[in-house]
């Protein structure tokens, strides 16, 4: 949705009455301000101006690279820069950014801000990992250096803080050493939410990326059908020699009226989108776009979801723990009767150093709901299994939790809230979603 | 090609830079403030990726006398000259500049005169070289008076009718000028002001400039839809201008 006018909005449509103001020289534009926004793509109201805040400072221009290590990888630069431009600069030399989250429209401050994950988090972890410093533009308005050497403390509730710590001027991350630029993928038919378990974690044990596209809409016996995809770095002697060129862009051209995309349609497509996929195993080379951001090639796609846009509820529920939870979600999913366009399932991990991280060992799910009058009570009911299960829900698509619960949710908030009174103890930093979930006041 | 560019760490100017460092060129760069052209020139290299090293030096629109000797070096460095690109300027509201004469003063010096004689300096260059490509941004608001741009507006105007007025007189012994018309871009000059429809990114407005300097065309607009707004703007009748907001 288009950021246009006097209102910002989230990448579901959420909006804030704000404008972003964006400045090459971010340091400049960040003094005395709440929150920084980067290129909008959290969903919900993380990027969001708190009620009463006109305008926040944009990142994305703020997007230099100072420094690359031929050697290492290690990669500094300002906030601003993206993920995608990063791959594209790098692809070709053979690097990849080390997490790729499903859009590469992500600013390395944004990158941070949430701790992303991508297909590999059962191998490498969030980005947070491969992050070796921050420098930030905390509270009271002087600029930090923050690491696992200094300010330890800072750094850990950054990662995954939403951008209520400080304001991130610089990142330095290790990219990854990779043998081509190209993917070697392989995917195949799954026939329900427990076989889904079971091969997402075979084969996490040999790929070191793994996903799954789930037919939410898809009841009784096909509960949680879709299919699997594993995939890893092409060897150069398997590989074009060639490297991947940009690939062409469509574009949804307005919002789309809100019948557009009924349970019918959705169903439709998504029963099409199982069938169209052999009944054997697929495998070959692919676009490692096509494979990591496969959305990206439709530009505002989230217009499809008409004015009142979508929500995307995301969790992580500890199966080991509570076995039948994923099954147990979907169920509620189904009998809440909104419908899931799209749905995503990933085993994550063990658990970073991030406070208020997303990921934890088990797995995650992924649902994008259209806004209808009975959205807020699926989400509520959802939230409910999430409790039961003893998971926890990803802030950067979260626009309808309760503070109640989130807080029940997330037991690691006390220790976030202490840092975050040491660094800012007045509470000057915030966003919408801070103001709608932790208390701050407006 | 051999490329100087003044005013290319910030806005189109580098996003520019950016394209042309991606494709192979070799750029030296021109700049006031000394931290900036570092990290400039560092970001250039690391996007290059060729291993090629970029010098700069410092040069200020308002102090003409170091131009003479920030053009030498650059040469100097590059071992010649093909293109020079002129992004630098200054940006006040109509309000500020009516309000305070300095700000005034400033923006037509800068804008004007020593944007003129630093193009000066390199046509003596490039045509003592045997031409090569002189690219310089000026502004839609010089297509015609308007209430919001009176004075920014007449500065580009004037740099404008210089740039035209080059590119007629010297493009037959080898001097091509490309003169720039940005439409509304979003950078951190135009920061804080509300986008018009139409406003463009800087990073397909730099490939369009891009291929204007590769073909020689003596005019282009960014974002392209402002050539036919600026065309109807151009023919608009005083009384119904005299009337209109913008």
């Amino acid at each position: 949705m288009e950021t246009s006018g006097e209102t910002l909005q989230g990448w579901g449509g959420t909006r804030a009455a704000g404008v972003e103001i964006r400045s090459e020289d971010l340091a400049a534009i960040t003094r005395g301000a709440v929150l920084t926004r980067g290129l909008g793509r959290s969903y919900g109201d993380s990027s969001l101006p708190p009620p009463g805040t006109h305008s926040l400072p944009g990142s994305a221009l703020a997007d230099r690279i100072l420094s690359f290590d031929t050697n290492s990888g290690a990669l500094r630069a300002e906030a601003g820069l993206s993920i995608g431009e990063i791959q594209r600069l790098f692809l070709p030399r053979k690097w990849t950014f080390p997490v790729l989250p499903g859009t590469q429209y992500v600013t390395l401050g944004g990158a941070v801000a949430a701790d992303i994950h991508g297909k590999n988090h059962h191998v490498d972890g969030t980005i947070g990992r491969h992050v070796g410093a921050l420098l930030l533009r905390v509270a009271d308005d002087s600029v930090v250096r923050c690491s696992r050497q200094e300010n330890y403390d800072l750094f850990q509730a950054t990662l995954g803080g939403m951008g209520l710590t400080g304001h991130i001027l610089e990142v330095e991350v290790a990219l990854k050493r990779i043998p081509s630029p190209w993917i070697w993928r392989e995917s195949e038919r799954i026939s329900g939410i427990d076989a889904f378990i079971e091969a997402l974690a075979q084969a996490a044990r040999d790929w070191p990326y793994t996903v799954g596209w789930m037919d939410a809409l898809a009841q009784g016996a096909s509960l949680g059908r879709g299919i699997l995809i594993r995939g890893r770095w092409a060897e150069a002697s398997e590989a074009p020699k060639k490297p991947p060129r940009s690939r062409p862009r469509l574009q949804v051209p307005f919002a789309l009226p809100g019948w557009a995309l009924n349970s019918l349609s959705m169903r439709a497509f998504n029963t099409l989108y199982f069938h169209r996929h052999p009944k054997h195993p697929k495998r070959g080379i692919v676009h490692p776009e096509s494979f990591f951001h496969p959305l990206d090639v439709v530009r505002r796609w989230n217009l499809i979801y008409g004015k009142r846009g979508f929500t995307q509820h995301q969790c992580v529920l500890p199966e080991k723990d509570r076995p039948g939870a994923a099954k147990r979600y979907l169920e509620s999913l189904t009998a809440g009767g909104l419908g899931s366009f799209l749905c995503v399932i990933k085993d994550c991990g063990p658990e970073g150093e991030g406070l208020l991280s997303f990921p934890r060992s088990g797995i995650s799910i992924a649902v994008d709901l259209p806004i209808r009058a009975r959205t807020q009570e699926t989400v509520n009911e959802l939230n409910e299994r999430v409790l039961e299960a003893g998971g926890r829900i990803y802030l950067a698509k979260d626009s309808l939790s309760t503070p109640e619960h989130f807080r029940a949710m997330e037991h690691r908030l006390e220790k976030f809230e202490v840092v975050r009174r040491r660094w800012d103890p007045e509470r000057r930093l915030k966003s919408a979603q801070s103001v709608r979930l932790l208390g701050d006041s407006a | 090609m051999r490329v100087v560019a003044l005013g290319a760490t910030r806005g189109m100017g580098r996003a520019l830079s950016r394209l042309m460092a991606e494709r192979g060129d070799l750029l030296f760069l021109l700049g006031r403030d000394p931290k900036e052209l570092d990290k400039a020139s560092r970001d250039l290299e690391i996007r290059a990726g060729s291993g090629l090293r970029f010098g700069s030096a410092h040069c200020d629109l308002e102090q003409p006398d170091g131009f003479a000797a920030a053009l030498d070096q650059a040469v100097a460095t590059l071992g010649g000259l093909d293109c020079v690109i002129v992004s630098a300027g200054v940006f006040a509201s109509q309000t500020e500049l009516e309000e305070d004469p300095a700000v005034a003063r400033r923006m037509l010096e800068v804008n004007f005169a020593r944007t003129v004689e630093f193009c000066e300096h390199v046509r003596r260059r490039l045509l003592a070289a045997g031409g090569g490509r002189l690219c310089v941004f000026s502004s839609v608001a010089g297509e015609r008076g308007r209430k919001p741009v009176v004075l920014y507006g007449a500065a580009k105007a004037g740099l404008s009718c210089y740039l035209e007025g080059l590119d007629h007189k010297f493009r037959r012994l080898g001097l091509v000028t490309v003169c720039v018309k940005p439409g509304f871009v979003k950078t951190g000059m135009t920061a804080g002001l509300e986008p018009p429809p139409f406003a463009g990114e800087p990073k397909p407005v730099a490939r369009r400039i891009l291929r204007a300097i590769d073909r020689g065309t003596p005019v282009v607009y960014v974002p392209g839809i402002w050539r036919w707004i600026m065309l109807v703007i151009r023919h608009l009748p005083r009384f119904l201008m005299r009337r209109l907001g913008f």
